[in-house]
């Protein structure tokens, strides 16, 4: 099945809605707790980037019994370089955003931690995309 | 046996069929059929919230009543320390507990004393843990309760400890028991704050039994004890407890007890549930203790209690200030040794949620879900009974509602109705003269 939301770039404090309203769904599909965990952090991570960098996205979200892929797509600045991006503590996060406690450069790695499979596509200018997936029936890793 | 869920129950004659509680049960467990309220009976947390906001008061929570003093012959009451709170300029807590005695109690020992030890025990456990951080108070049931069903993957993270109120009964039992009386004689009754204490004496978590056999609402004792205290002619030194124990009752007491300052207290049981959402979300790791209690103000907030939340804390710090100033007297009788004060019962999760248990089964409710959902007016109006637009469209795909109980729905099946009879009014069969009809 299919979800989509939109996500908000004007208020950082609203971030989250999708991944609230992702979780919901998947307890009431009866998924495993650790995976919706997983899947809680590694949504919240990327929707509050797109929050704080690229002033809002869309989300897409597809669930089936075997995984569940997860498509974040913005129209931000675009990442530069994004295997520096990857490592923890890098940030490009403005001291503005950092007074409001983010920008700590958890949020790739995180992502890359919680999920099975991390896909980054960017392109100054025009925008990011972020594919999540996570496996529901794999076992021992 | 059929399992004992919870303790709120409905007065069914009081009910009018209205949508305050269902709109606001954390759990959605209400809904409203044949124009009374009914709980859900496996997703009710006991909060007590819906006794709260019942302007009929037509809900209740399943208490025992003093008459049953009678059925023991030796009788110790526990009373929560939310009681010293209740009452008007009495904050002398000796005086309350005497008052309680004479009630027809043999002995009084506090909860509050028993949640000194637990806050010891907490404090070595917090040390040495590999518990999952944050750590959540166990103190609140209807926060272990709600764990078990919205939140899972943070049982883990609960303090294993048993409660106060446990403790105390343990207590109290076991150097009964050593002074020779027979435990069957015993009968230890919790003065209580809440439905959810009440339920935990008949069905506890953590623990295959509790030590507790009878729990009286505030409500039930204040009645005959604002009286009886007012009547005292020797006042008794029973106070054991101190400060750390007693503020307890309220926001905050417990995790200031456990000496650390990382920490986080919240109260008001949708407040719990956004700080909940957060450590799912990962986002409290760095955060040693999170005290989450149900009600607004902590214990002294609790459904089952006389005095106003704001004004009971007040009272408790006038009560917690006179502990200050007058030592405790001493409790010999503790014999903490012979206590168990961890849980030793697995607490398990309970997935009252799930569409179905076949993940593929669940998926095709779930897009049905979504499709009735996308026809439903989204006003969560509750005229159908269900607490929003979402519940009830679930409660369709579980077949106990049809989307006729939307009112809106029901209004436009008849209006397409009457256009199709209108429509269908204005054909004339060819064999017939139009003229005639």
């Amino acid at each position: 099945m299919k979800l989509n939301f939109e996500v908000d770039g004007d208020d950082f404090l609203l971030a989250g809605e999708a991944s609230s309203q992702v979780k919901k769904v998947l307890k009431q599909l009866g998924v495993a707790s650790d995976i919706i965990r997983r899947i809680a952090i590694a949504m919240y991570e990327a929707e509050i980037n797109m929050v704080l960098h690229a002033n809002g996205g869309m989300v897409d979200v597809d669930i089936s019994p075997e995984k569940i892929y997860i498509v974040f797509q913005d129209t931000g600045p675009g990442i530069e370089d994004i295997e520096l991006a990857m490592q923890e503590g890098y940030s490009t996060a403005s001291d503005k955003i950092r007074e409001l406690g983010f920008g700590a450069g958890m949020g790739l790695p995180n992502m890359k931690r919680y999920s099975d499979d991390l896909k980054i596509t960017s392109e100054l200018g025009k925008g990011t995309k972020v594919e999540i997936i996570v496996y529901l029936n794999r076992e021992g890793d | 046996m059929i399992e004992y869920l919870h303790s709120v129950t409905l007065q069914e004659d009081k009910c009018v069929g209205c949508t305050d509680c269902i709109k606001r049960c954390p759990t959605e467990a209400i809904r409203v059929r044949h124009g009374k309220a009914k709980i859900i009976d496996e997703r009710c947390i006991d909060c007590g919230l819906c006794i709260k906001v019942c302007r009929n008061r037509a809900k209740k929570a399943m208490t025992d009543k003093l008459d049953c003093l009678s059925e023991y012959k030796y009788k110790v009451a526990i009373p929560a320390p939310t009681l010293y709170a209740q009452f008007k300029d009495i904050y002398d807590v000796n005086v309350i507990l005497t008052g309680l005695k004479q009630l027809g109690f043999d002995e009084v020992f506090e909860v509050s004393r028993a949640a000194e030890i637990v806050t010891e025990e907490s404090k070595k456990l917090l040390k040495s843990s590999n518990l999952k951080k944050p750590v959540i108070s166990s103190a609140c049931p209807v926060i272990i309760r709600l764990i078990q069903i919205r939140f899972p993957e943070l049982i883990e993270h609960i303090l294993p400890v048993i409660s106060p109120m446990e403790v105390a009964a343990r207590i109290v039992k076991n150097d009964l028991i050593k002074r020779g009386i027979d435990e069957k004689d015993i009968g230890v009754f919790f003065i209580s704050p809440c439905a959810a204490k009440a339920t935990n004496a008949r069905n506890p978590i953590g623990i295959e039994k509790s030590h507790v056999d009878k729990v009286l609402s505030i409500k039930e004792v204040y009645k005959k004890l604002a009286g009886t205290l007012k009547r005292l002619d020797k006042i008794e030194n029973l106070r054991t407890s101190s400060y750390d124990g007693i503020r307890w009752a309220m926001s905050g007491g417990e995790g200031k007890g456990l000496e650390i300052d990382n920490f986080i207290a919240v109260d008001g049981i949708e407040n719990v549930i956004k700080v909940l959402e957060e450590v799912e979300n990962g986002k409290l790791v760095n955060v040693d203790f999170i005290e989450g209690l149900a009600c607004t103000g902590g214990c002294l907030g609790g459904p089952l209690t006389v005095e106003n939340s704001f004004v009971a804390k007040n009272k408790l710090k006038k009560a917690l200030k006179n502990t200050l100033e007058e030592k405790a007297g001493d409790c010999a009788n503790l014999h903490t040794e012979d206590i168990t004060l961890f849980w030793n019962k697995e607490v398990l999760s309970k997935p009252v949620m799930s569409l179905d248990e076949d993940m593929n089964i669940a998926i095709k409710k779930m897009e049905e879900l979504e499709r009735i959902y996308e026809q439903l007016p989204q006003i969560d109006c509750g005229s159908c009974g269900a607490p929003n637009c979402r519940a009830l469209a679930e409660d369709i795909v579980r077949n106990n509602a049809n989307i006729e109980d939307c009112i809106f729905m029901l209004r436009k099946k008849v209006r397409e109705m009457a256009e199709d009879m209108v429509a269908l009014a204005q054909k004339i069969p060819a064999s017939l003269n139009n003229k005639d009809f």
